[in-house]
C-alpha cells in the first residue's frame, strides 16, 4: 500500500494534475469566498461551504480519472496485480493518495477562516464542523471516482462519468422532490449527499451523517476491489 | 521450481488453455514456443496470478498461486509482454517503486546497483523512462522483474521488437540468469529458444504439443532420407535422371545458386541411403557435385510438423511463407527465396504434364 500511495501521490506532481487541481480549486473557492463571505460583510462561512461542495464534485474526478484507467491503458496494472500486494492494499494506496491531495487542496478554506479572523470574530467550532463535512463528503466522492476509474481505460470517460455520478449523488434530493411516491423520495433523500452536508453547514454535527459518508467511502472502495477480483476470475 | 497440473482457462466458450501440465526444475530454462494466440501469455498470466485459472493448479516453489497469491508472487519476477513501466518516472524512481512494491528486504543501494549493472542501465538511471529507446525500456522491465532476487523468472517475449544486437544481449543475460534462477521464457522465435533454453514446450491451440529438450526434438524426427545436393549441369536433365533413380520419391530444384548451378532437394524412401547412387550418377553423366548434405531439421520444421500435423515435406514447402515470422530475419537464409522456389516448382510440374 505504501509504495502505491507514494507513487500515486508523486504522479500528481509529475503529471501536473496537482497544479491544475490546486489552481482551479483555489481560484473558484477564492471567488466564492469573496462572493459569499467578504462581499456580504459577514464572518459566517456557512454559505461559502454550502456552495463549495458542488465545486468539489466537479473537481474530484480530475484527481481520480487516471487512478486505474491510466494503469489499464499503459498496461502497468499488470505490474501491480502480479506484485506481492493485496488488492485491498493496492486500491487503498490509490485512494489515500487522492484523499491526501484533496485534503491539501481544501485546507485553503482554513486559511480563508484565518483571514476572516483578522476582521471579525470567527466561530472556529463552526468552521471545523464545516471543514470536517467537506473532508467526509470528499472522502466518499473520491471512492466513487476511483471506482469509476477502475471501470474504464479511457481517462475522459472516467472524468465525465465521475462528474455526472458525483453530481447525481450530491443532488439526489432534487430528484426526490419530483417524485410523488413517498417511500421512494424518502430513500432518495436519505441517500442525497447534499442533505447530510447541509446539516453540517448549519451547525448540526450528526454522527449518523459521519457514518453515512464513511460507509459510502467503504462501499465504493470495496466495489473497486471487487472489480479487480472479478476481472481476475472472469 | 514450478509445477503446473492440468491448468485450464476458458473465456466463455473460448478455450484459451486446455489442461496444460509441466514441471520446471530449479535452475532450468524452459522455452514456451507457439504461434500467436496459442495460449503462451495466458499460461504465463495464470502462473503469475494476473488472471485465475478455470481449473488446475500452479505451484510456485510449492505455493499455490490461487491459495496464497501473495506468498507465491514473492517468488516470481515477471516481465509481461508489454513491460509495466510508468513512463513519467525516472528509471531510478521506478526501480525504487518496484523495490517498495515487492517489499524487498535486501540492502537497497547495493541491490539496485547490482541489477542496474547486470541489465546495463546504470547510464540511463536518471532519465525519464518515456525518453528511453525500446531496448532500454525492455531492459528496465527486466530489471524490475529481477528486483528482490526472486527464484523464479517469467519472461513473456523478452526480445520482441529489439534489434539483433539487443536481442543477443538480452539472450546472453537470460542465459546468465538461468544459472541461479528458474526461468520460463516465451517466444515465437525458434532460434532464440534453441539458443537459450534447456527444454522446449510447444503450445498450440491451448494444449502442449511437445515437451522435450531442443536436441531431442530434432532427433525424434529422422532426416537421413532428405538430401540437399548442389549440382552443376543442365537442370532438366538432372531432374529427369535423379527422378529415375530407384528409391527417390521426390526431387525439386531450388533457384539458381550460382551460374548453371542449382540446388536440388531429394527425398527418398526412409531407411534408404541414396547418396552413393547420386554420386555415381553424377560421375557417369559428368556433373559436378558442389555440395551434398542431409537436410537438418530445424526447430521450425519440427514446430510446423507438430502444430500443422502434416508431413515434413508438405509442411516445409507450403507453410514456410505463412510462417516467415517464425524465423528470425538473420536466421534462415531460405525464407526470402520462398516465392521463387514455389513458382519454379509449379512450372516444373506443368512442364512434366
Amino acid at each position: 500500500m505504501g509504495a502505491v500511495f507514494r507513487r500515486e501521490f508523486g504522479s500528481f506532481f509529475t503529471s501536473s494534475i496537482a497544479y491544475v487541481f490546486l489552481a482551479a480549486f483555489y481560484l473558484i473557492s477564492g471567488f466564492f469566498f469573496y462572493e459569499e463571505t467578504l462581499a456580504s460583510g459577514t464572518s459566517d462561512m456557512s454559505s461559502f461551504f454550502y456552495s463549495i461542495l458542488i465545486i468539489v464534485a466537479l473537481l474530484i474526478p480530475v484527481l481520480t480519472m487516471k487512478s486505474f484507467s491510466e494503469e489499464k491503458r499503459q498496461k502497468t496494472e499488470q505490474g501491480l496485480l502480479t506484485a506481492p500486494i493485496s488488492l485491498t492494499g493496492m486500491v487503498l494506496g490509490k485512494y489515500f493518495a487522492v484523499f491526501l491531495m484533496y485534503v491539501i487542496g481544501i485546507s485553503i478554506t482554513l486559511l480563508y477562516a484565518c483571514i476572516l479572523s483578522f476582521y471579525g470574530t470567527v466561530d472556529w467550532l463552526m468552521i471545523m464542523s464545516n471543514y470536517m463535512a467537506l473532508v467526509l463528503a470528499g472522502a466518499a466522492f473520491i471512492a466513487v471516482g476511483v471506482f469509476i476509474s477502475s471501470l474504464t481505460e479511457n481517462q475522459m470517460v472516467a472524468a465525465v462519468g465521475g462528474i455526472i455520478s458525483l453530481l447525481f449523488l450530491a443532488m439526489l434530493d432534487l430528484i426526490a422532490r419530483l417524485i410523488d411516491i413517498d417511500y421512494i423520495s424518502d430513500v432518495l433523500n436519505a441517500l442525497a449527499f447534499y442533505n447530510k452536508y447541509n446539516e453540517f453547514t448549519v451547525g448540526i454535527f450528526n454522527l449518523s451523517s459521519v457514518l453515512f459518508y464513511i460507509s459510502a467511502a467503504f462501499i465504493f472502495n470495496f466495489l473497486t476491489v471487487r472489480v479487480f477480483e472479478k476481472r481476475r476470475w472472469s | 521450481m514450478i509445477e503446473v497440473k492440468e491448468l485450464t482457462k476458458h473465456y466463455g466458450d473460448k478455450h484459451a488453455v486446455q489442461g496444460i501440465s509441466f514441471t520446471v526444475q530449479d535452475g532450468e530454462i524452459l522455452g514456451f514456443l507457439g504461434p500467436n494466440g496459442a495460449g503462451k501469455s495466458t499460461t504465463m498470466n495464470m502462473l503469475t496470478g494476473y488472471i485465475s485459472s478455470t481449473s488446475g493448479t500452479a505451484l510456485i516453489n510449492g505455493v499455490d498461486i490461487l491459495e496464497d497469491p501473495i506468498k507465491a508472487k514473492k517468488n516470481i519476477g515477471y516481465l509481461p509482454e508489454i513491460p509495466p513501466l510508468y513512463t513519467d518516472m525516472t528509471v531510478k524512481a521506478y526501480l525504487n517503486f518496484a523495490y517498495d512494491l515487492k517489499k524487498c528486504k535486501l540492502p537497497r543501494k547495493e541491490h539496485m546497483q547490482g541489477i542496474c549493472d547486470l541489465c546495463r542501465i546504470t547510464n540511463v538511471k536518471n532519465r525519464l523512462i518515456k525518453h528511453l529507446s525500446k531496448g532500454y525500456k525492455q531492459r528496465v522491465g527486466l530489471a524490475q522483474a529481477l528486483i528482490g532476487n526472486p527464484p523464479v523468472l517469467i519472461l513473456d517475449e523478452p526480445t520482441v521488437g529489439l534489434d539483433p544486437s539487443q536481442m543477443k544481449e538480452i539472450r546472453t543475460l537470460i542465459k546468465k540468469l538461468g544459472r541461479n534462477h528458474t526461468v520460463i521464457l516465451s517466444s515465437h522465435i525458434l532460434s532464440e529458444i534453441q539458443q537459450v533454453c534447456d527444454r522446449v514446450i510447444i503450445i498450440n491451440n491451448g494444449v502442449v504439443a511437445a515437451d522435450d529438450t531442443a536436441d531431442n526434438l530434432s532427433k525424434k524426427v529422422s532426416t537421413d532420407h532428405r538430401l540437399i545436393v548442389r549440382i552443376e549441369g543442365d537442370k532438366g536433365e538432372i531432374l529427369r535422371e535423379l527422378r529415375s533413380i530407384n528409391g527417390i520419391i521426390k526431387v525439386s530444384a531450388d533457384i539458381e545458386k550460382e551460374k548453371g548451378v542449382y540446388e536440388y532437394e531429394i527425398e527418398s524412401n526412409e531407411n534408404m541411403d541414396v547418396r552413393k547412387k547420386v554420386s555415381t550418377l553424377a560421375r557417369e553423366k559428368g556433373w559436378d557435385i558442389l555440395l551434398m548434405k542431409t537436410m537438418e531439421m530445424s526447430l521450425e520444421d519440427i514446430f510446423l510438423k507438430i502444430t500443422m500435423g502434416e508431413g515434413i515435406g508438405a509442411a516445409d514447402n507450403e507453410s514456410r511463407s505463412d510462417t516467415a515470422d517464425l524465423a528470425e530475419p538473420s536466421g534462415n537464409t531460405d525464407t526470402n527465396t520462398d516465392k521463387d522456389t514455389e513458382t519454379q516448382q509449379d512450372n516444373e510440374k506443368e512442364g512434366e504434364k
